[in-house]
C-alpha cells in the first residue's frame, strides 16, 4: 500500500510526470453481450478542460469510470497521468465526482467534508470551499435532506478538496439550478487557472462550449468528433429568424443565390444556409417585406454545438 | 461569504498518515452508530432492557445461583453480536447500496484501512457497551468470580468472528435482505445461543451442534470465565477462531464493494 505509512507527496519527476492527463487507445468494455465502449481513443490534455459530449448510453460514465479506476477494460490501454488507473498511487492525485451518490444519507455534509479533507495531506479548508459553493448554511444537514442541487455542489466540494492534480466531473450541473451552475463553471475556471487538469461529461452544450479547451463527441462507444469548441463548429454562418409557421420555402430559394439552403426546424424557427452576407440578408428580408412576413429574432450567428452535436449523433431519442 | 480566489487550488496532492485518514473515518462511523436510532436500539437498548428483565423476574429457570450471574455474560456476548454482525451488516450493506463504499474507493484510504476503521468503530461502540451493561449488572447485584482479562480475548475474537460474518453478509446480499437477515439471524441466535435461555434445556444431541454456533462459544466462554472462575477459556475461543477465520476468508473472496 505506497502512501499510506507516510506522507505521499507527488513532485516534480515523479512516475508519469509529463504524461497527457489521460491516454485511452483502443478502449472496449462490454456489459454481458452490450458493448458499452468499442475501440475508444481519445487524449485529454494537462492542465485544460477535457468535454465529454454523447447522448445517453454513448459510453460516457463507463470511459470516465475506468479512468477512475473502478471498472476494468475488456481491451486497450488506459493511463492517467502515465499510470494505470488502478494504481493507488493515483488516489491522493485524483479527485472525483461521480454522476450520484456516494454520500452516506444521514452524513451531515460539513461533518462529511471534513472527513474526506482527513484523508488528504494538504486539504483546502472545508468551511472555505463550503462557502464559495454557497453550502455554509448547510453545514449541520444531513445528506438526504439537502436539495439535489446542494448534493451535487457537496460531491463537488469533495472532488477538489484533497488539491489534486487531475479532476473528474461526470455530468457536475446535471439538476442544478441557474446560480449553482455558473459557481460550478467558475470553479472550473478556477481549477483550470491553477493548473488543474479537468476532464468533465456534460449533456449542456453552452456548458462544454464556455468551459473546455477540447471537446470529444462520442456516440456508440466511440470518438465521432474532437476539437476545440470553435473547429467544431466551424467558421459557416447561418441566418436564423422565427416567423409564422408553414413559409413557403420553395419560394424564398428561388430569389437567394444558388447553393443556398433554407430549412424549418422546428416549426416557426427558420434557418438559412449558404452565401450568408449583407447580399442574402438583404434578399430574405425583402422576400418577407414583399410577403407580409413579420420576423423575429433575425440573426446570423455560426452554427452551434448543439447543431453539430446533433448532426453527429441524429435526432432519434435514446 | 467566502470567494473563489481565497482558494488555493494549486495542485498539491498526497495522502494524510495512516493513522490520520483510519481515525477520521472511524470517528465518522462512530457518530453514524451513535445517531442511529436503530442501531442503538439494538445495542444499548434491547440488552439493557433484557439484562433488567431476565435478571429481576423469573422468567427463565437457570438452576440455582444469581440470575444476574448467569444473565449478564450472555448479554455482554449479545452487544458484541449486534453491534460487530447486525448493525456493521446492515451499515456496510446500505454503504454499499449508496455507493459510499465505491466513492471511498476513490480517496487515498484504501480498502484495509477502511475495513482497519470499520473495526476501531466497532471495537469504540462496544467498549461503551460494556461499561454501560457492566455497570447495570453491578448495579443489579451481579458479582463476578474470576479473571475479568479472560474476557478481553474472548470478546474481541467475538467481535472478529461476527464482523466476518456481517460483512460476508454486507458484501454478497443485497441492502434489503441484508437488514432483515441480519435481524433475522439476531433473533435466532438470541433465542438458541444460550444467552438466556441455557443450552441444557436442548435435547442433548441438538446441544453439541448449538454449542458451536459463535454466539454459543462467546456466551459459555464469558459464563466460564466471568461467572464459573474458570481460567483459560480454549474449547471457546477454537469455536471462534474457526468462524473468525472462515467468516473472513470467505468474505474476502465475495464481496463486491458496489
Amino acid at each position: 500500500m505506497p502512501g499510506v505509512d507516510s506522507t505521499f507527496e507527488s513532485t516534480l519527476g515523479s512516475a508519469g510526470d509529463g504524461a497527457p492527463a489521460v491516454e485511452i487507445d483502443g478502449l472496449v468494455k462490454r456489459y454481458g453481450g452490450t458493448t458499452a465502449v468499442d475501440g475508444l481513443t481519445l487524449t485529454c490534455a494537462r492542465g485544460a478542460v477535457t468535454a465529454i459530449l454523447g447522448p445517453n448510453g454513448a459510453g460516457k460514465t463507463s470511459t470516465i469510470e475506468i479512468c477512475e479506476g473502478f471498472r476494468r477494460p475488456d481491451g486497450g490501454t488506459v493511463r492517467v497521468l502515465g499510470l494505470d488507473p488502478a494504481d493507488p498511487a493515483l488516489r491522493p492525485r485524483l479527485g472525483i465526482m461521480p454522476q450520484t451518490g456516494g454520500v452516506p444519507p444521514a452524513a451531515r455534509a460539513g461533518e462529511w467534508l471534513r472527513v474526506v479533507s482527513r484523508f488528504y495531506a494538504h486539504p483546502l479548508d472545508p468551511d472555505a470551499l463550503l462557502g464559495v459553493l454557497g453550502l455554509t448554511g448547510h453545514t449541520r444537514t444531513p445528506y438526504r435532506r439537502l436539495s439535489g442541487g446542494q448534493q451535487q455542489r457537496l460531491s463537488l466540494a469533495a472532488a477538489v478538496i484533497g488539491r489534486p492534480e487531475l479532476v473528474f466531473l461526470d455530468e457536475p450541473t446535471a439538476g442544478l439550478d441557474p446560480q449553482a451552475r455558473h459557481a460550478c463553471w467558475d470553479l472550473v475556471a478556477a481549477l483550470r487557472a491553477a493548473g488543474v487538469s479537468v476532464v468533465l461529461t456534460t449533456h449542456q452544450m453552452d456548458e462544454a462550449e464556455k468551459l473546455s479547451d477540447h471537446v470529444v463527441v462520442i456516440d456508440h462507444g466511440r470518438v465521432v468528433a474532437e476539437g476545440t469548441p470553435a473547429s467544431l463548429t466551424g467558421a459557416e454562418r447561418q441566418l436564423r429568424f422565427r416567423a409564422r409557421p408553414g413559409l413557403d420555402l420553395e419560394e424564398l430559394l428561388a430569389a437567394l443565390p444558388p447553393g443556398s439552403a433554407a430549412k424549418e426546424s422546428p416549426s416557426g424557427h427558420y434557418i438559412i444556409e449558404g452565401q450568408v452576407g449583407p447580399q442574402l440578408l438583404a434578399t430574405v428580408t425583402a422576400w418577407c417585406a414583399t410577403e407580409g412576413v413579420t420576423t423575429e429574432d433575425l440573426r446570423i450567428e455560426r452554427r452551434t454545438l448543439e447543431d453539430v452535436f446533433l448532426e453527429l449523433t441524429g435526432r432519434e431519442l435514446r | 461569504m467566502s470567494t473563489i480566489a481565497t482558494l488555493d487550488l494549486t495542485p498539491r496532492p498526497g495522502a494524510a498518515p495512516l493513522h490520520r485518514m483510519v481515525l477520521a473515518q472511524a470517528g465518522a462511523e462512530i457518530r453514524a452508530m451513535l445517531r442511529n436510532g436503530e442501531q442503538l436500539l439494538l445495542t444499548m437498548i434491547i440488552p439493557v432492557l433484557l439484562l433488567v428483565g431476565f435478571s429481576t423476574a423469573p422468567l427463565v429457570d437457570i438452576g440455582g445461583g444469581a440470575r444476574v450471574d448467569f444473565v449478564a455474560p450472555g448479554i455482554l456476548a449479545l452487544a458484541v453480536m449486534s453491534t460487530a454482525f447486525t448493525g456493521q451488516a446492515i451499515a456496510t450493506g446500505f454503504e454499499r447500496r449508496y455507493g459510499v463504499l465505491k466513492r471511498l474507493g476513490a480517496t487515498p484510504l484504501s480498502r484495509a484501512g477502511l475495513l482497519l476503521a470499520k473495526t476501531v468503530a466497532v471495537v469504540a461502540v462496544e467498549a461503551l457497551q460494556v461499561v454501560v451493561i457492566v455497570a447495570v449488572a453491578l448495579a443489579l447485584g451481579w458479582s463476578p468470580h474470576g479473571d475479568p482479562l479472560w474476557a478481553v480475548p474472548l470478546l474481541l475474537l467475538g467481535t472478529a468472528a461476527f464482523s466476518g460474518l456481517g460483512l460476508l453478509m454486507a458484501g454478497t446480499l443485497r441492502a434489503e435482505a441484508t437488514l432483515a437477515g441480519a435481524n433475522l439471524v439476531y433473533l435466532v441466535l438470541l433465542g438458541l445461543g444460550g444467552v438466556l435461555f441455557p443450552l441444557d434445556r436442548f435435547p442433548a444431541g441438538v446441544q453439541h451442534v448449538l454449542g458451536l454456533l459463535p454466539i454459543s462459544a462467546l456466551t459459555s466462554g464469558l459464563r466460564t470465565v466471568l461467572s464459573d472462575g474458570g481460567g483459560f477459556p480454549g474449547g471457546a475461543l477454537l469455536v471462534l477462531l474457526c468462524w473468525t477465520v472462515a467468516a473472513l476468508a470467505l468474505a474476502a473472496r465475495t464481496f463486491r464493494w458496489e
